[in-house]
């Protein structure tokens, strides 16, 4: 389904000017042992629903972000820096 | 009179086995269930309709050209179990072996399909690699001219690949099954599993409970969802996959047609359509909506192969889900944690070729309560334990 999605430096885009990158997972301790390592290179939640995710605005203005989105019909869905992540959870 | 090729029952409130997902991998493990090892007493739940997800949506290619020796070796059990599947289950599937072209436009491509047709023929698969003159002389109308973005370079060419009738495979499993006595709930929809001291006791649906001690989960984009009700995170992301259909025309297309650097397959149907079918969307999605993106880039990169097809008038288009693996190969395993759940997913974008073998193995693993040698490379840890099983030349297209 194609939409358009909220860069938080551009504002509304086509879906395809931007790559999807990842859902957001915190990121283990360099010094985390190879088992939480390799989960958090490999194991993923892949929700049916709302999840935040990292995408990137390849055709734009190069920026990282987050978005909070529904898997299940994009439509509603807020964009944010990483900055912000913080104080919205 | 009609006669029904499956009946409804009344769900019992216990069951020897309960298989989640009624598209080909469940009913085939549920066929294979009875047929090799004589346990009958079954339940298939599904959501939907048996055959609404992948096993409805594919583009119907069968072949077993793969990359790595566990590739080859189980698709190519599931090419010889689809080989002779008509005639063990008494219906007509339409199998027509009518060979594979995977063509390269680069150097890089040209030496992975090398590497694979060589693969291929030390394990018995037959491949062999033709040149631009020779495709031409099996497929008449393609461009092997150097005007094209990506010149066709050469092709991996695997004569027993072919296409079969998607359809007709769900039905004569689901009908194999229901003959030897397992039940098959439709518009069931599970809900909870019950797990007590690492073992499983039931399945929870919106009718009623069932009580059961092995419970195999065959849900392909949507096991994340199931296997998070056991405690189990799986290495799957979701993505839609598109594909459309064309009208009909006078039979031209003779042969499977793949190129993995336009992301494009397409075939042509005995009853003249041409079934095309492209990579996965770029981002994850469990929606099954088309978009008008699919059908430009995928009418731009069909016309540098056949610029005959400038007026060809497209019938439908649709999206399945793809549980796409880091490596491109599935996840067919045992869990450590829970005793009796079984986990049969990452079919990704390469299932339904995959399907008799996957329930033959299945069925072999629950019956046993071991794993098969054949599928031994296939479990879901394999990841964080660095063992991969690298696919990603093989099983797909453009990803």
């Amino acid at each position: 389904m194609s939409f358009q999605l909220n860069c938080p430096n551009c504002g509304k885009r086509a879906v395809s000017e931007f790559s999807f990158k990842c859902e957001y997972m915190e990121r283990p301790e360099a010094d985390a042992d190879f088992k939480e390592w390799g989960d958090y290179i490999f194991l993923r939640e892949n929700k049916k629903g709302t999840q935040t995710e990292w995408w990137f605005h390849r055709s734009g203005c190069q920026s990282w972000f987050l978005v909070e989105r529904d898997t299940t019909n994009n439509t509603d869905h807020k964009s944010f820096w990483y900055k912000d992540l913080k104080q919205k959870k | 009179m009609t006669e029904r090729m499956w009946n409804n029952h009344e769900m019992r409130s216990s069951y020897d086995v309960v298989i989640i997902g009624g598209g080909a991998h469940g009913l085939a493990t549920a066929y294979y269930l009875a047929k090799n090892h004589g346990i009958t007493n079954i339940a298939v739940i599904e959501q939907k309709f048996i055959g609404y997800g992948g096993s409805g949506r594919n583009t119907a290619i069968l072949r077993s050209n793969y990359r790595t020796e566990e590739g080859i070796l189980f698709y190519d059990q599931s090419l010889k179990l689809y080989e002779d599947l008509a005639q063990e289950l008494d219906y007509n599937l339409m199998f027509s072996q009518q060979g594979h072209f995977t063509l390269g436009h680069s150097t890089a491509s040209m030496q992975a399909l090398t590497t694979r047709a060589a693969y291929n023929r030390a394990l018995g698969v037959n491949s062999t690699i033709l040149d631009p003159p020779e495709i031409k002389k099996m497929l008449p109308e393609i461009d092997i001219s150097n005007h094209p973005r990506y010149p066709i370079m050469g092709a991996l060419y695997h004569p027993p690949g072919g296409i079969i009738r998607h359809d007709a495979v769900v039905w004569s499993y689901a009908r194999g099954a229901d003959q030897r006595g397992v039940h098959i709930h439709q518009l069931t929809e599970v809900q909870d599993i019950l797990v007590e001291n690492g073992e499983v006791r039931g399945v929870k649906t919106n009718r009623g409970t069932i009580h059961c001690k092995q419970v195999v989960s065959c849900v392909a984009g949507w096991s994340s969802e199931i296997c998070k009700m056991v405690g189990i995170k799986l290495p799957l992301v979701t993505h839609p996959l598109q594909a459309l259909v064309t009208t009909d025309y006078k039979p031209w297309l003779h042969h499977v047609v793949v190129s993995s650097t336009l992301h494009i397959y397409l075939s042509q149907t005995d009853r003249g359509e041409l079934v095309c079918g492209n990579g996965i969307d770029h981002y994850p999605h469990y929606g099954m909506r088309s978009t008008l993106g699919f059908l430009e880039s995928y009418a731009a990169h069909l016309l540098e192969l056949f610029p005959i097809l400038h007026n060809v008038t497209v019938q439908r288009q649709w999206a399945g889900l793809c549980d796409m693996t880091p490596d491109y190969s599935p996840i067919i395993s045992m869990v450590d944690d829970v005793d009796g759940f079984y986990i049969n997913c990452g079919w990704g974008t390469w299932g339904f070729k995959g399907s008799p073998a996957s329930g033959w193995n299945t069925a072999q693993m629950v019956a046993e309560r071991k794993t098969p040698d054949m599928i031994a490379a296939f479990r879901h840890d394999r990841y964080v334990k660095n063992r991969l099983v690298g696919e990603k030349a093989a099983a797909s297209v453009g990803n």
